[in-house]
């Protein structure tokens, strides 16, 4: 497969999409969108419920396909060669994914063999992780009995166990107490630092994308409504503008409007499991 | 901040074409399904009381009305390898209840973002099913042992009916994972899993012979996987029991079944997320 000059990665850019598209029926969940994310950035989709956030990060991690355009994500088209996508990228999705029936541990073994880890990594990769994120003296303990922050913590140890090129998290701090989201933030900064990992989330919480995020995409109705660094995002209206009003400056609306009733139920869901 | 291209993943990494990490990839989650299910194993016990009601209570009163052909053994002998191969069924059917669970959880998601196989996702359940039947199996013979049944002890003919009954646990729940993956939400899964297993079982051998069966119903049982689980179960199981089949073909069939079922499966997984 290495001979195929086809497979090899683009050099430029962890997430290149060129006039993405996602219809479902006769809605445009997803319309013509183009990013540029560079390698070791840490990028937020921002938007209310039902801008398009999650559609998005599904086509980008090989969930969905395309109706229309095109995915690169770490040079690997996302139709055309998944599997290699798969390999090189990690992802925490909004709900709490981690297996309460286990112990932090054996759900980190798991995505190890899952990764194809070979065995005598995997014990060494599991510590690692482990430590990276805090979760050494609740390794053996039943992730059920685990806050809502432990939680989030193991599955970015678990998302970062294979060493992924880009990774992925959908509302990564939903639901989680000031503190907790700190630790959060601050372990995707350590992770970009150590690893050089690109990171891309997608938030509809204006702090999060103003402190954690390089670059933000304004995503309003499928659409980039704007898209640049949170402070020149704010420039543009002036010293006092927050990042609300630069929202409702380019999508005519509040962050806090739209969705539909599935997106809510889900949001409020997760945000009810961690409270 | 920006950085250069980072290194690729190690080759140990890379190679995933081959059966081997496809076989690993199973183990690992039939293996974590397992540890959760011996952490709190409710679940078998629960199931263990229907059929005792069945073998105690129906298979009992039945016995006295002798109008049933059941060759040389007793009406409750007859029975007893229908009410293990119902009780796989029951167990089975509602299997893929959990992956619609997991897939509100984003378990789902998280598994289809791997590079894991998408059909060992399917075998791994699979497997984990097999294993719940096979401790299933010593519950029944536990009950039959009790009733003072004849059973076959021979360890062969034992070990045989722990096979047979996996393989039809894996077929079963791998039926219902495919009817999750289209149903997609918990309340129609129920529905559908209440209206399909009565005429599952009523239209095999399990408690009577398919001889006795209007015609068109016996065509249903020919087509029935259950039936093929009964009779293979029927010959080995009980002494002097007889069964339609060779035990081989019996488990030829069922094999075809599962093979076919975990195709659909893994196909039809992903869209659970879509």
């Amino acid at each position: 497969m290495d001979s195929d000059t086809t497979l090899r990665p683009a050099e430029l850019h962890a997430i290149a999409t060129s006039s993405l598209t996602r219809r479902f029926g006769d809605m445009i969940a997803v319309d013509h969108i183009d990013l540029h994310i560079p390698y070791g950035q840490i990028f937020g989709l921002l938007g209310p419920n039902g801008a398009g956030k999650s559609t998005t990060i599904k086509m980008l991690t090989t969930l969905l396909d395309p109706s229309s355009g095109t995915a690169l994500v770490a040079g690997f088209d996302v139709v055309k060669h998944p599997a290699e996508v798969r390999r090189r990228i990690g992802y925490v999705p909004q709900m709490l994914s981690a297996d309460g029936g286990l112990t932090g541990a054996e759900n980190l073994m798991l995505s190890a063999k899952l990764y194809g880890m070979p065995r005598k990594e995997r014990n060494t990769r599991i510590a690692e992780a482990l430590r990276f994120m805090g979760l050494e003296e609740a390794a053996g303990k039943l992730v059920k009995t685990y806050s809502g922050g432990m939680i989030r913590r193991l599955e970015l140890a678990q998302a970062m166990l294979h060493r992924p090129t880009v990774l992925f998290l959908d509302e990564p701090t939903i639901g989680l107490d000031p503190v907790a989201r700190h630790t959060v933030w601050e372990r995707l900064q350590d992770l970009r630092r150590d690893f050089h990992m690109t990171i891309l989330i997608t938030t509809h919480d204006m702090d999060e994308a103003d402190l954690l995020c390089d670059v933000l995409a304004l995503l309003h109705r499928g659409k980039v409504a704007a898209t640049g660094k949170p402070a020149d995002l704010k420039v543009i209206l002036g010293e006092e503008a927050t990042l609300d009003d630069v929202f409702a400056h380019f999508s005519g609306g509040s962050i806090q409007e739209g969705g539909n009733y599935r997106d809510i139920r889900q949001t409020r869901r997760t945000a009810s499991r961690l409270g | 901040m920006t950085f250069a291209r980072p290194a690729e993943p190690p080759a140990a990494l890379a190679d995933r074409s081959s059966f081997i990490a496809f076989f690993r990839e199973s183990a690992a989650l039939a293996q974590v399904e397992l540890r959760k299910l011996f952490r709190d194993p409710t679940e078998l016990f629960t199931r263990a009381v229907q059929p005792l009601l069945w073998l105690v209570i129906f298979g009992q009163v039945f016995s006295k009305v002798r109008g049933i052909p059941t060759g040389q053994v007793s009406y409750l002998a007859f029975m007893t390898p229908g009410i293990l191969a119902q009780s796989v069924l029951f167990a089975a059917i509602f299997y893929g209840i959990a992956v619609i669970w997991e897939r509100d959880l984003g378990v789902v998601h998280k598994l289809l973002v791997s590079p894991a196989h998408r059909a060992s996702l399917v075998v791994g359940k699979a497997i984990s099913a097999g294993f719940r039947g096979v401790v299933q199996s010593f519950i029944i013979y536990l009950i039959a042992f009790a009733m003072r049944i004849p059973i076959n002890w021979n360890p062969l003919a034992i070990l045989g009916v722990l096979f047979a009954v996996a393989l039809g646990s894996a077929v079963f729940s791998t039926f219902s994972l495919v009817i999750a993956c289209i149903v997609k939400s918990r309340e129609r899964f129920m529905g559908i899993g209440q209206v399909l297993t009565m005429p599952l079982f009523f239209a095999s051998s399990a408690i009577y012979p398919i001889a006795m069966m209007p015609h068109w119903l016996q065509i249903f049982a020919v087509l029935n996987p259950l039936t093929y689980l009964v009779d293979s179960l029927r010959g080995i199981m009980i002494r002097g029991g007889q069964s339609l089949h060779p035990f081989a073909a019996d488990l030829a069939v069922m094999a075809l079944i599962f093979v076919i079922l975990a195709a659909i499966a893994a196909k039809l997984y992903p869209t659970l997320v879509r």
